[in-house]
């Protein structure tokens, strides 16, 4: 954290993007989250995936509950909309929002206190009703603004700052939201933006549900010894199945890959999403596989990563509710109401 | 790359481009700071210390710290088309106008005489010859008199001060600041004597108690070189050499001149020359230069000044002849030229072949470059001299060809400036002190690097990391109705103290420097995300020029060292590109752990005296 505004001066190189902003253009209000917070790399992460898909900042909708990183959208993205709900609601106004006006990006940003407990329920109903959005939770396993308690993700058998042991079961994010039908589901770690950056593009870019767990070290109160959040205890656990090469087909591919090596997984939109596969035998788009596989790995101890689980024929929530193309909020009284001639003919109908 | 050594003492120096521009390595921010203070009595000795003459400098220097500032490399171009649509401030790319701040330190400090060196009480029985009062010779006194020297100081003009008090205008520089300056140098027991050297020989063959240890060559470059063109002879009444003709007007000799005045030369002087003529009655002035508007040797600012005079520049006009009737000047005649570019880069200029040009006018003034002259060095008394008649003179130690006889300033290797011959002043002393002590010259001292932690609480430091976003600060002009009347009139007002302040903040504090403990890192990414330019990297080792374009931030400025710290835990490297860093601290105000701190790198020069020796003195024991 810092008292400080960003200077507004930047490097004479920073390059502009198709609509003509710069990375800083997507910047938000300062910081006031605990210097080193693995959720500040997120905000930069965001702001880094928006800055490079060219999205016009209007057209994003930013929401979030309660906690530490449900205050990160104040830091990102300052020319964007913002609701910031009452503690685990973000789901549901989310979903709310996204019915009366389909055509804006839905960003719902949570973390495990907000979506893992007060907030499970409704995070549990937009995932499998296949809510069009961008659902990251920022995991530190941990409740960092009441000064350090578990949190419901907190493994098992890891150790509080203050050397206490967590005897409870922890609650895997990703194994819930594959069981829960969403369409996309990715784990990164917030001290690696080359993996997390093109999850977040392609997470965007998805249309459905599209869940990413980032865990995000607690630089206050889960950076220790015995922490199983820690920066250094997730970078030796950390196992990529994969990382984003490409992600829309227009991108020109530079790199020759051995047969095998590489998945392409088609979009709704016919573009294509590229994955470069660390372990040759995962599939990214066999949901029971891939939760065998997390299942196994977390057992080893291990922290797996990547993309985990994509369908290519997604369906959201609208197509679901066979919902107008045009947004609901734009539909006026004529639309609406079509008139005496017709309620006659549908009233006939019914005699 | 291998890890960048912070520890050496010219690392962190080169990230003061200023500093590192100055020849003498004046403490640029470090005064700076002061001033923002309101500290202007202690801004004012650390350049006094510096640099001998902040009040002169600080209206006459050729401010090469101004093109090296990275004030100037930081700002934004103003918006332009194509990015429109940012929202990015929009300021244009100027330094910090550091020489006008100079100037800030000296027109509002106390009186600082009692902080100046007293003349010693004991001598060390050593005589040293200085040989012309200008700054030069004057910035060797400053240093060697209070070390107990017997300096005497000679000058065929009546005043110390050379070139400062009788080629540069007053309008530009008061007497009072001249007096002033030199006083404070005279103060320190040093002999002045108004005599003109006839002879070196004669002063080497000294015997007894007359004879210098050593003797310091400080005459400058005194002549004005002319101009053989036909008519300059049957018209010489009405043609003078531009530093003569100033020297002339500075003592009074010349208070008038005609109405219709052609300069030629392109340089500062012309630019005097130009100016001082609009005062004694050139209504219709012009400069006329043989090259482009652009490559004359004149600082931009003083072309400026000359322009804002209502002063016409005009440009690829080579002299052909003087034209007069009756041995009275009637005008002169040019051939028009353009600049074409051979193969190797360099400029000819070729003749146009449109017809000649002819200008008329009562009176000449050749300003077109300044030699060296040397008729009272006689060539057969050890000083060996080049082809181009200059002597032969160590670019480090000052030292000529006669081990005791040390030369500096214009006097050493032709036409420079101010802060050129004060630096060369402090080298010659550090030589004649060594020299003195028995010591070899070569053997230079190192500067004194301090470095010092700013931080003073979670968000406090000890100097103001807020960027200002100020546009430079233009000092403001008296009205040339007033100027243009009295040539003793000073043009530039000066910052007044608030503007000073306001100024001062665009500095960017870049000797504050970033310093990174690779043990303390845990790889956040904190800086990187907050660092407003972008000059931060975790990425793998590599060889420098390929490590340069994959960072954050492509790190294409060369002449700036990018800083690469020993491998982390991740087998990554730490790099910082130093090229635009504003020094705001954000990197470590963000490291949760420290690895990052804000550290004043005071880079101090060692002067003549017992630390420059290689035998210190032996220090005394506390009782």
């Amino acid at each position: 954290m810092t008292y400080l505004l960003k200077p507004k001066l930047h490097h004479p190189t920073l390059p502009a993007n198709r609509l003509g902003y710069t990375r800083r253009d997507y910047e938000g209000k300062i910081s006031t989250l605990c210097a080193g917070c693995g959720h500040d790399s997120i905000s930069a992460a965001i702001i880094q995936a928006c800055w490079e898909l060219a999205i016009e900042p209007h057209k994003v909708a930013k929401l979030s509950g309660i906690g530490c990183s449900s205050k990160t959208p104040d830091y990102f993205l300052g020319n964007s909309h913002g609701f910031n709900t009452v503690h685990g609601r973000m789901p549901s106004v989310l979903t709310g929002a996204n019915l009366a006006n389909r055509e804006l990006l839905y960003l719902g940003v949570s973390g495990d206190g907000d979506s893992a407990s007060i907030g499970f329920g409704q995070f549990a109903h937009s995932i499998r009703r296949g809510v069009n959005m961008v659902y990251v939770v920022e995991n530190n396993g941990v409740y960092g603004l009441t000064k350090g308690q578990f949190s419901a993700t907190a493994d098992k058998g890891s150790k509080s700052k203050r050397g206490v042991l967590n005897s409870e079961e922890s609650i895997d994010m990703v194994m819930v939201a594959l069981q829960l039908g969403a369409t996309f589901v990715a784990r990164s770690f917030s001290g690696d933006k080359a993996q997390l950056v093109p999850l977040i593009r392609a997470a965007i870019e998805h249309k459905g549900s599209a869940f990413l767990d980032v865990i995000s070290p607690c630089v206050a109160f889960n950076n220790h010894e015995g922490s199983t959040r820690s920066y250094d205890y997730v970078r030796e656990h950390n196992e990529a199945v994969n990382r984003i090469d490409f992600i829309k087909t227009r991108d020109a591919i530079t790199t020759d890959y051995a047969p095998g090596t590489v998945q392409d997984v088609p979009q709704h939109d016919g573009s294509v999403l590229r994955l470069r596969k660390v372990d040759a035998g995962y599939d990214a788009s066999n949901r029971v596989t891939a939760m065998n596989y997390l299942q196994q790995r977390a057992q080893q101890g291990e922290i797996v990563t990547g993309l985990l689980y994509v369908n290519a024929d997604s369906e959201d929530l609208h197509h679901h509710l066979n919902t107008v193309d045009i947004p609901l909020n734009q539909l006026n009284s004529k639309d609406l109401c079509p008139g005496l001639a017709v309620l006659e003919k549908v009233n006939a109908a019914m005699r | 790359m291998k890890p960048t050594d912070i520890g050496a003492p010219d690392y962190f120096h080169k990230v003061v481009d200023c500093q590192w521009a100055c020849p003498a390595h004046t403490p640029v921010p470090e005064y700076i700071r002061l001033i923002a203070q309101g500290r202007y009595s202690d801004a004012y000795m650390v350049n006094w210390q510096s640099n001998v003459f902040p009040g002169i400098l600080g209206r006459t220097c050729d401010r090469p710290c101004e093109p090296a500032c990275r004030r100037g490399r930081v700002e934004d171009e103003p918006a332009a088309a194509s990015n429109a649509a940012s929202s990015v401030s929009s300021a244009s790319k100027e330094p910090v106008a550091i020489c006008r701040l100079k100037r800030v330190a000296a027109d509002y400090k106390d009186d600082i005489t009692s902080r100046l060196p007293k003349p010693p009480a004991k001598k060390n029985g050593k005589r040293i010859a200085l040989i012309g009062a200008g700054p030069a010779s004057l910035a060797v006194a400053r240093d060697l008199a209070p070390n107990g020297y017997h300096v005497t100081v000679f000058d065929e003009v009546a005043k110390a001060g050379g070139m400062i008090r009788t080629q540069i205008p007053r309008f530009r520089l008061p007497e009072e600041v001249i007096d002033e300056e030199v006083g404070y140098i005279l103060g320190l027991g040093i002999e002045f004597r108004h005599q003109r050297i006839e002879s070196l020989k004669a002063i080497l063959e000294m015997k007894g108690d007359d004879a210098y240890d050593a003797i310091f060559v400080g005459t400058g470059a005194p002549r004005g070189r002319d101009l053989d063109v036909p008519g300059r002879k049957e018209a010489s009444k009405h043609i003078h050499l531009g530093i003569d003709w100033l020297s002339s007007v500075s003592f009074g000799h010349v208070t008038k001149i005609a109405k219709r005045v052609i300069v030629l030369g392109g340089g500062n002087t012309a630019m005097d020359c130009c100016r001082t003529s609009r005062r004694l009655g050139g209504d219709d002035v012009k400069v006329i230069v043989r090259s482009g508007f652009e490559e004359m040797k004149a600082s931009p600012w003083e072309k400026e000044d000359a322009i804002h005079e209502g002063i016409p520049i005009l440009n690829f006009l080579v002299p052909k002849a003087f034209l007069h009737a009756n041995g009275k000047l009637t005008g002169m005649s040019f051939d028009k030229v353009k600049a074409e570019y051979d193969a190797k880069g360099r400029r000819n200029l070729v003749p146009t072949g449109e017809p000649e040009q002819v200008f008329e006018c009562d009176e000449v003034l050749i300003a077109v470059g300044q030699e060296n002259s040397f008729p009272w060095i006689e060539r057969d008394c050890g000083i060996e001299f080049d082809k181009w008649a200059m002597p032969k003179v160590d670019e480090k130690t000052m030292q000529s060809s006669v081990p005791k006889v040390f030369f500096g300033g214009d006097a050493a290797f032709g036409p420079k400036n101010i802060i050129w011959a004060v630096a060369h002043g402090h080298e010659a002393a550090i030589s004649i002190d060594k020299f003195c002590n028995g010591e070899d010259v070569a053997n230079r001292p190192p500067p004194m690097v301090n470095m010092m932690s700013q931080k003073m609480g979670i968000h406090e430091w000890s100097y103001d990391n807020q960027i200002s976003t100020d546009n430079r600060f233009k000092v403001p002009w008296r009205d040339t109705q007033i100027t243009l009347k009295n040539i003793k009139i000073e043009v530039e007002m000066g910052f007044d103290p608030l503007t000073g302040f306001k100024e001062a903040q665009r500095c960017l504090n870049c000797d504050v420097q970033t310093v990174f403990t690779r043990d303390l890192c845990i790889e956040c990414d904190a800086c990187v995300d907050i660092c407003p330019m972008d000059s931060i990297t975790f990425a793998a080792n590599g060889e420098e020029k390929e490590l340069r374009g994959r960072l954050t931030a492509p790190a294409d400025n060369l002449t700036q060292d990018i800083y690469v710290s020993p491998e982390l835990k991740t087998m990554r490297v730490m790099v910082k590109d130093e090229d635009v860093c504003l020094h705001c601290g954000l990197c470590a105000e963000r490291c949760p752990t420290g690895a990052w701190d804000m550290q004043k790198s005071l880079i101090q020069m060692t002067y003549a005296g017992p630390s420059c020796r290689d035998k210190h003195s032996p220090v005394k024991k506390a009782a």
